[in-house]
């Protein structure tokens, strides 16, 4: 799909800065440049794109739509309207209330709240322009999977009790749903894209710099050694170093293509960014209004163990 | 006219107060601003998605932010 950009950074990297693109320092100029432009590009475009199809789907809707089903079934849909619902940590409150006191079962409450933030149109445009589509797609598969696992084991472990009381409590209102204009909905989905680009530039080009030293200069042998699918706990560091990190961190995550390339487990790159995107610990103290610190920590548990698995799991097949 | 702005405080949701205070005061018009924090009181408007907008009790915009043109033509009658 880039190869045309592939060509013109080789030609850019020999003919301007008089680089030989297999030698370290040329190898890495090409990276970032490479790198930089084909990720803002597929970031821009996937974006906009869906954020113009979640226009379409406010969680009103969803709500309307998960109060017929139950059993696994809510769980399933939670999940898949997660990957469609806008979702911004700003109105996780909000959804989660509005889910409660529409009688949502719990664990489909938090199959939603699983699955919404990993599958994320920032996430996927990254993973994409690093690692192509068919990991970019089992990326979104694997977190429909952990959202229904999860919401199912939360579910079970009768989590009504650790909910605050006032959130019982509280009554929604009635209000139309606003219907928007094709112009307004454009505008929304450019707005989205200005409003991501600058949260995660930053973070992107400090991630693709990085990448490009490590793409230069690492010696394959000791990174694939010590970071490797062979190390039995690289997907558990990796996820324990996420969970801190906001989801702007996920702008790093061309530092994992870079070391994937020197040899370390596509898993535990894949483990790292959703743990970055699921459990971070803003959205942490977001919950902590309406939940009890205990269910927090059974989520955290969860999700944690639900990446972790997965993780593995890719570093084996993949 | 009676405005007010749901959201918790994030950064969305002061931009949407940034901009409606910008979009009234150029029209000059008279307004009393409140920027609704508490959940029991969003969550009453009916309202999931934040930020939204409240003229005169009414929702009018909810989980975007608009244009500054389209706020226009939604405050200026």
């Amino acid at each position: 799909m880039f190869i045309w950009l592939d060509n013109l950074i080789t030609l850019l990297t020999e003919n301007v800065f008089k680089l030989d693109v297999n030698s370290a320092v040329g190898s890495s100029v090409h990276f970032f440049f490479y790198d930089t432009i084909k990720i803002i590009i597929l970031l821009s475009v996937m974006i906009f794109a869906i954020s113009y199809l979640r226009s379409y789907f406010p969680p009103e809707k969803t709500k309307k739509h998960l109060e017929k089903f139950s059993g696994i079934t809510g769980n399933i849909m939670a999940s898949l309207l997660g990957i469609v619902t806008p979702f911004c940590s700003c109105s996780s409150i909000p959804i989660f209330i509005g889910f409660v006191e529409a009688g949502i079962p719990l664990g489909v409450t938090f199959s939603f709240l699983i699955t919404s933030p990993i599958v994320n149109e920032a996430a996927f445009a990254i993973l994409l322009g690093s690692f192509g589509w068919k990991v970019a797609l089992i990326y979104v598969a694997s977190g429909v999977i952990i959202g229904v696992i999860g919401g199912l084991i939360i579910g079970k472990l009768k989590p009504e009790k650790y909910v605050e009381e006032y959130v019982y409590k509280i009554k929604m209102g009635e209000s139309e749903p606003e219907k928007l204009s094709q112009k307004q909905r454009l505008f929304f989905a450019f707005d989205n894209v200005r409003d991501i680009v600058k949260r995660v530039w930053l973070f992107l080009l400090i991630g693709i710099g990085i990448g490009a030293l490590i793409h230069g200069y690492a010696p394959q042998e000791i990174l694939a050694k010590w970071a490797g699918p062979d190390n039995p706990f690289a997907v558990i560091i990796s996820t324990v170093i996420a969970v801190p990190l906001y989801s702007n961190a996920l702008g790093t995550i061309p530092i994992a293509e870079a070391l994937i390339g020197k040899g370390i487990g596509i898993g535990t790159a894949l483990a790292f960014m959703m743990a970055t995107t699921a459990l971070s610990l803003p959205e942490a103290i977001l919950l902590k209004k309406v939940i009890k610190p205990k269910l927090i920590g059974i989520f955290f548990t969860v999700v944690s163990i639900g990446i972790i698995i997965t993780g593995y799991f890719f570093n084996i097949i993949l | 006219m009676i405005v007010k702005i749901l959201g918790g405080g994030c950064a969305n949701c002061n931009r949407l107060e940034a901009l409606t205070k910008e979009v009234l005061d150029e029209n000059s018009v008279s307004y009393d601003l409140e920027h609704v924090k508490e959940m029991e009181k969003i969550m009453s408007y009916g309202v999931m998605k934040t930020p939204a907008l409240v003229v005169d009790e009414k929702v009018i915009v909810s989980g975007r932010i608009p244009s500054k043109s389209d706020l226009r033509s939604l405050l200026i009658k």
